[in-house]
């Protein structure tokens, strides 16, 4: 029973979750922002690929492995983000959402325009780490051990995000903060601070993202480009109202442009953005969105 | 939260024609070429300076941000290109089947992007101008990457020949004016007036009775048509019609000729139109830095100059331009 196609199928199905993995962490970071800060990042995809750069950096200038580049990296890329949000995004607060996205918009074109003077468009390589090498012949499919990796660990980054706003008393404060931000204020809470902060926090996601991926796509410029587009697809579907909602929806629609790719590999560019289409007729809010 | 939302400056002066100035306008533009500016030059540029203001149409007198207006310029510029190659119709008959082609098609995503506001309204374009950019990938008529080249001219309405480049210019000056006299009736006439409503305030538009669905529906695809009747000129004057009309970047230059020259003004988009082609021409040499200096003057023109050059002209003028 399992043939050479049921192998291509569950090959194109851990490709989905994969990719499921990166639509995850970046709506969720996505969600985050727009939450605290209602702004739509459109340098999201940019930062992205800024942190698969800064991991190639780390071990190919500095010599720092992946390990530490998985902490570090986020951490750059999200002080890169605290600083954006301090020097221009603040100063957007009280206008149109719609100005958010044209100045992030700008961002991105400005980032990507930089790393593809100096990169061009080709890819440039990154190991898979020494410990993650190699693989386990499941019997009805080989599991590359790296790919494994990267799907548990986004999957536990995304609940243990999930459980922070959603369960723990820094959470409460958040979440108290997006829907009434002067009566917290009043509190005596810090919020433009926490504002400030959770926009590093969203970009630093999108940066451990870009080092996850760095070993399997490889290190371009372009390489959050097209992605984004596809995530902010995945977030029209779930709507943003909801932290697990967008966990879910990101991994759902990997998984189900996996198995286009293997049903009808033609559609697989465009079958997320055909259910979008579709949730948009029924369900204007989205899966998870609230009216 | 109280929010500005995106609109022109509304003067308290009292209403003036803007008459005078489109008369100059036209003007000017008809002489560019006679004063040595190279025509082809002035026509592309007349081409974007229609695609801006079809977008203009949505962004500024809707209120509806569409990050996706590339599908209708290069839908249209993709049919007309096949119907003047492959089936050899007369170049006014293939800009006409190009235009109602991207009409169509904005119809289409009319339907679905309008369920969603602001910024879902964005991205929901977006998603679905990328949806169609991966369609001409792979369909078989745009021929990929290649795209559909070496498009036949032939005789205008039967009598011009479009081959001579001032001939050329003088129908594509014609195409825009009209385009641009249609797009400025239509916001002066009680459907604009509908519009601007919604623009301020949707739930009480909908309250006085308005369906306000289908105002934003026709909206939508009169402003897709403009953008295809741009798209189709485009494809005539440049021969050739690729992926590069259908793609994101596309879709974010037209925003910023827009916001360059002044979201929701009459004449911010041919303003900022011009310029930004003027730079990419000067700047073709620097590659990628067009790209840079293009988000550069994005992040600019939020952080500090919202209203655009005719944005902050009409407000030293006290005046609507």
């Amino acid at each position: 029973m399992f043939n050479i196609s049921t192998q291509a199928l569950f090959a194109q199905l851990l490709v989905g979750l994969i990719n499921g993995s990166f639509y995850a962490l970046l709506s969720l970071g996505l969600a985050v922002i727009f939450g605290m800060l209602n702004i739509i990042n459109f340098a999201h995809g940019a930062l992205y690929m800024m942190g698969a750069f800064c991991a190639y950096f780390l071990l190919n200038v500095l010599g720092i492995n992946y390990w530490m580049a998985l902490i570090l990296a986020p951490l750059l890329i999200g002080f890169l983000g605290v600083v954006l949000e301090r020097t221009m995004l603040q100063r957007l607060a009280g206008l149109d959402h719609l100005y958010g996205l044209l100045l992030t918009f700008g961002l991105a074109l400005i980032i990507q325009g930089l790393f593809q003077n100096y990169f061009g468009s080709s890819g440039l390589p990154y190991a898979i780490p020494q410990q993650l090498t190699g693989g386990q012949n499941l019997g009805f499919m080989f599991l590359p051990n790296y790919r494994a990796w990267v799907v548990i660990f986004s999957l536990t980054i995304c609940l243990a995000t999930w459980f922070a706003i959603e369960k723990t008393k820094l959470g409460a404060y958040l979440r108290a903060a997006t829907e009434n931000p002067t009566l917290v204020r009043a509190f005596g809470v810090n919020v433009p601070r926490m504002i400030t902060l959770t926009y590093g926090f969203g970009v630093g996601l999108a940066a451990l993202a870009g080092v996850l991926s760095a070993p399997i796509n490889q290190v371009r410029p372009l390489m959050g480009a097209d992605l984004i587009i596809v995530v902010f697809a995945v977030v029209v579907i779930g709507g943003m109202g909801s932290i697990m909602g967008s966990i879910v929806t990101g991994f759902a629609l990997g998984i189900l442009e996996g198995l286009t790719k293997y049903f009808y590999p033609e559609a697989s560019n465009t079958v997320v953005f055909v259910i979008m289409a579709i949730v948009l007729m029924v369900k204007p809010n989205g899966l998870f969105g609230r009216a | 939260m109280t929010t500005t939302p995106i609109k022109p400056v509304s003067p308290a002066a009292p209403e003036r024609s803007e008459t005078p100035i489109i008369m100059g306008m036209i003007a000017v533009l008809a002489v560019l070429p006679l004063l040595g500016v190279y025509p082809y030059f002035v026509m592309q540029a007349l081409c974007f300076a229609l695609f801006a203001c079809a977008f203009n149409l949505l962004i500024g007198y809707v209120g509806l941000l569409s990050f996706g207006h590339a599908m209708f310029l290069g839908t249209a510029g993709y049919a007309s290109a096949h119907a003047a190659k492959v089936w050899g119709l007369a170049p006014e008959l293939s800009i006409l089947f190009g235009t109602l082609a991207s009409g169509a098609l904005g119809v289409l995503v009319g339907l679905i992007a309008i369920r969603r506001q602001g910024i879902y309204f964005s991205m929901t374009t977006l998603a679905l101008a990328q949806m169609i950019y991966f369609f001409y990938l792979q369909a078989k008529f745009t021929h990929g990457e290649d795209g559909i080249q070496g498009v036949p001219r032939g005789l205008f309405l039967g009598v011009l020949d479009i081959s001579k480049p001032l001939v050329l210019f003088y129908v594509v000056l014609a195409i825009f004016v009209a385009g641009f006299l249609l797009i400025y009736r239509t916001i002066n006439s009680p459907f604009g007036e509908i519009l601007k409503a919604i623009r301020e305030n949707e739930p009480r538009a909908i309250s006085l009775g308005y369906r306000t669905a289908r105002y934003k529906l026709a909206a939508f695809a009169l402003s897709a048509a403009l953008a295809g009747l741009a798209g189709a000129t485009k494809v005539i004057v440049s021969q050739n019609a690729s992926l590069t009309d259908v793609r994101w970047e596309m879709s974010g230059e037209v925003v910023l000729m827009t916001l360059v020259g002044g979201l929701g003004t009459i004449f911010g988009p041919v303003v900022g139109a011009f310029i930004i082609i003027a730079m990419q021409q000067y700047l073709a040499e620097f590659g990628q830095w067009v790209l840079v200096i293009q988000g550069v003057i994005f992040v600019a023109c939020v952080l500090a100059f919202r209203r655009g050059i005719v944005g902050e002209a009409a407000k030293v003028l006290r005046r609507n331009l």
